[in-house]
């Protein structure tokens, strides 16, 4: 009975010692380290999966990608695209006490607009003023007409900071940021963590179920999966799709995953420098005929396990921009090796860079194999990715391989790649008929009109082909059986909202 | 010794400022633009032409080098373009993380190189000094990669004694720094362990093979004594060297050790400043490195002349 008694004594005392241990922590291993922690200049990947934590937008988008309300509670548009008016949500403070109301909104978009440092300013380039007309409404009034605006404050550009802090730390906000999400921040080391808190006074604070998130960039795959499996790690992002069979067979673990915005895609030199002058930068069938060669399901199957999806557009065939009319095309050697006839060649030789990874260097591999077969004869030239951008941009390559992460606005995946003065056209394409529809599709409020004028833009592009879309990479995570109510967001991001863990 | 010691930290500068020349130029021969990188996705020209006024390198190439060869005299080793911290504070943010590992990682080299070291002399030529060979040489050719890895899928996932990876300071939490610190200062150590064995074995052999441990032997001391006192003493010189040489292979060997176990030090910094051309640290580091080289090279001079007497006469 004594010891009976001793053990009960002993078990008690050790829920008590363990109860303010109970407080639950969420582990999360990112797959590099996040950059500035400021949404004003942040430029990661990670970073964005820390601030969705962290910091509220005016806009979120749900499972469908479809736009819902965040800090603005409702909005609307009027002279026909020009002007964008929303009602601000009552009662939302930010992590360091504030308010916050129109005028933080109008203080954070000037801050993303005029901060020298500022990444945004390009996302936000359409906008000619903003100005509160009313203690919890916000207009934004645009130099032209551009929809796309809405999309663009879903992420970073629509993160509202408190404006004392912002004001008071100004360019080094990232070194103690204070934001209006779910989670604040408590501590960062390099390269090491990222620390944030539940944020007691949260508009939401009812679907906020863990204490304290903790992001841990791990790089190395195999690393990432046995901190997992030994329950240092509680979920992690972008796992390899090598990867994906094993978790999927841990009873421990659950596998997601969900197809995400971006594109892979080969960017063909048409006529940026002396390097276009060639015959596949010349002659569209010879691109053609590239492009016919390829199977993009195998490639799927060979080097993503089949967790990819094949593609031919900007949009994956997910998505309801992606033009039905354009399926992707089945491999079609006898259509490639006529296309090449007619243009004149026999045999082409290409030299093709692409970043030098095992992943990359893997797809490459199968498609130089794949294209010979139609007279191709690829050299790969694989660099690291400082150089390959540096190279792409200044036209120093013929065929060049490189992934966009994707936006939600169709255009945030077109526009500034093909249109004569796009920010990112590296392939320097130019077409005035593609110009106009893409202008005009930023204009519209009406989605069939937007969808028309994408569609009929892909029908040139996928004619001219300066870019070979190759397909669309999902987005997978293998989480611990102990995490309830977390699913994939398609951007990516790590949502925590009604997120609980055992 | 003052005078020696002073000598040779002038006779350092020179070389200091060739490496950072060398380095400086090789950096920018280097393709690829760090603006590029940083300027986003999007790549806003306006911002990347601002990026560029603000870290200078729009500057013709001396310039640049003049501009941050003075602010290294004075302290300002610049800014990382990648995380807009100062140099000087990021390193010495990862300096001591990556000295503790080189430490644990010596200490476990010491413990496993010398006495194998020592006792594959003694037992030159049985099967002792055979296995001994065979211990030394597998430690030498298994990558420290795949080493890491192995043991973390044991000791971590198997087992579940050690965390997998991680890091914490030794000042907020020493066991938990301590146990984090193990399998990668190991992983470290076990390469550093063969190199040291071999070099303990050849120079005891020498010594346990001259005239004066025959005459030790001759008087009747027992053996331990000939071997630790008189023997290991003198075969110490070159292993002391060697330690000291190591000890920047270990910087050198952290890159990859610190890459696997995810600790936030001077190696994984290295890496990232080098992929994402951030010039001022990866500048920082070398002058770092550099020094630390020089240092422990003079150290090793200094506990020469302390251990072997005959050479003060030459100093």
């Amino acid at each position: 009975m004594k010891k009976l008694s001793t053990l009960t004594a002993a078990l008690l005392a050790g829920a008590f010692l363990a109860f303010p241990a109970m407080a639950s922590e969420l582990r999360i291993g990112l797959n590099d380290d996040a950059d500035v922690l400021d949404p004003a200049q942040s430029r990661t990947f990670v970073g964005r999966i820390v601030y969705t934590a962290m910091c509220d937008k005016l806009v979120d988008i749900d499972e469908n990608m479809k736009i819902v309300p965040q800090l603005a509670t409702e909005w609307a548009w009027s002279e026909e695209g020009k002007v964008l008016t929303m009602k601000i949500r009552d009662g939302v403070k930010f992590h360091d006490g504030e308010t916050l109301d129109a005028a933080a909104v109008v203080a954070t978009i000037e801050r993303n607009m005029t901060l020298p440092e500022s990444r945004r300013k390009s996302e936000l380039s359409s906008v000619e003023k903003v100005e509160a007309t009313g203690p919890l409404e916000v207009k934004f009034t645009l130099k032209t007409a551009d929809v796309t605006l809405l999309a663009q404050l879903t992420d970073r550009a629509g993160m509202i900071v408190a404006p004392k802090v912002a004001k008071e730390l100004g360019a080094n906000f990232g070194s103690k940021p204070s934001c209006a999400g779910p989670f604040k921040f408590v501590e960062r080391i390099q390269q090491d963590r990222i620390v944030l808190e539940k944020f007691a006074d949260y508009w939401d604070k009812d679907k906020v179920l863990v204490d304290k998130v903790t992001y841990l960039p791990i790089p190395d795959t195999t690393v990432k999966l046995a901190n997992l499996r030994s329950g240092d790690l509680d979920m992690a992002e972008r796992i390899s799709a090598s990867d994906a069979e094993s978790v999927k067979s841990d009873s421990n673990l659950t596998y997601a995953d969900v197809i995400g915005p971006g594109y892979m895609a080969m960017y063909v030199n048409i006529g940026n420098g002396p390097r276009a002058d060639n015959p596949l930068g010349k002659d569209k069938r010879l691109r053609q005929a590239f492009s016919l060669a390829i199977d993009r399901e195998a490639i799927g199957q060979i080097v993503f396990e089949g967790t990819s999806k094949a593609g031919n557009q900007p949009y994956p065939p997910t998505s309801p921009w992606f033009n039905q009319n354009l399926p992707v095309p089945a491999r079609d050697i006898e259509k490639a090796k006529q296309l090449m006839k007619e243009a004149g060649y026999e045999t082409l030789d290409i030299e093709l860079q692409h970043a030098n990874n095992t992943t990359q260097t893997q797809m490459m591999q199968v498609i130089q194999s794949m294209v010979a077969e139609a007279g191709f004869n690829v050299t790969l030239k694989a660099t690291e990715f400082a150089t390959l951008l540096s190279e792409q941009t200044a036209g120093n390559y013929q065929l060049s391989r490189s992934d966009w992460s994707g936006r939600i606005d169709p255009d945030g995946n077109i526009h500034q790649f093909v249109t004569c003065k796009g920010g990112i056209n590296d392939v320097k394409y130019c077409n005035p008929e593609v110009d106009k529809l893409l202008n005009d599709a930023r204009a519209s409020t009406d989605d069939a009109v937007r969808k028309e004028k994408y569609d009929a833009a892909s029908v040139l592009l996928n004619e001219d082909m300066p870019i070979i879309y190759l397909g669309h990479q999902p987005y997978a995570y293998a989480i611990s059986n102990k995490v309830k109510g977390w699913k994939p967001s398609p951007d990516g991001m790590i949502r925590l909202l009604g997120v609980s863990k055992d | 010794m003052p005078v020696y010691i002073g000598k040779r930290l002038l006779v350092a500068i020179p070389t200091l400022l060739i490496i950072s020349i060398f380095v400086f130029s090789l950096q920018k021969l280097l393709p690829g633009d760090p603006i590029l990188a940083m300027a986003g996705e999007e790549r806003d020209p306006a911002t990347i032409e601002f990026l560029r006024e603000k870290y200078r390198l729009n500057d013709p190439m001396p310039i640049q080098y003049i501009n941050w060869l003075g602010g290294v005299v004075t302290g300002d080793f610049g800014i990382s373009l990648r995380t807009n911290q100062p140099v000087l504070e990021l390193i010495g943010q990862k300096l001591p993380v990556t000295i503790q590992l080189a430490v644990m990682a010596m200490f476990f080299a010491m413990i496993i190189g010398i006495p194998i070291g020592i006792l594959a002399a003694v037992k030159k030529n049985t099967w002792i000094d055979y296995t001994a060979n065979i211990i030394a040489l597998s430690g030498l050719s298994i990558p420290n990669f795949w080493l890491g890895i192995m043991l973390i899928l044991l000791v971590s996932v198997q087992l579940g004694w050690l965390p997998a990876s991680g890091y914490e300071s030794i000042f907020v939490d020493p066991v938990r720094s301590i146990e984090t610190m193990i399998m990668p200062a190991f992983v470290l150590g076990n390469a550093l362990a063969a190199t040291l064995m071999r070099h303990t074995r050849s120079a005891m052999v020498a010594v346990l093979s001259s005239d004066y441990i025959r005459t030790a032997r001759a008087k009747g001391l027992s053996p331990w004594e000939v071997v630790m006192s008189h023997s290991f003493r003198n075969a110490l010189l070159p292993v002391i060297t060697l330690l000291a040489l190591l000890f920047g292979e270990l910087l050198a060997g952290a890159v990859l050790t610190e890459q696997i176990f995810t600790i936030p030090g001077f190696g994984k910094m290295t890496v990232d400043a080098v992929f994402t051309r951030d010039y001022a640290v990866v500048q920082g580091i070398v002058l770092c490195t550099a020094v630390g080289f020089i240092l422990m090279n003079l150290l090793a001079d200094i506990a020469y002349v302390l251990l072997n007497p005959r050479l003060r006469a030459t100093i």
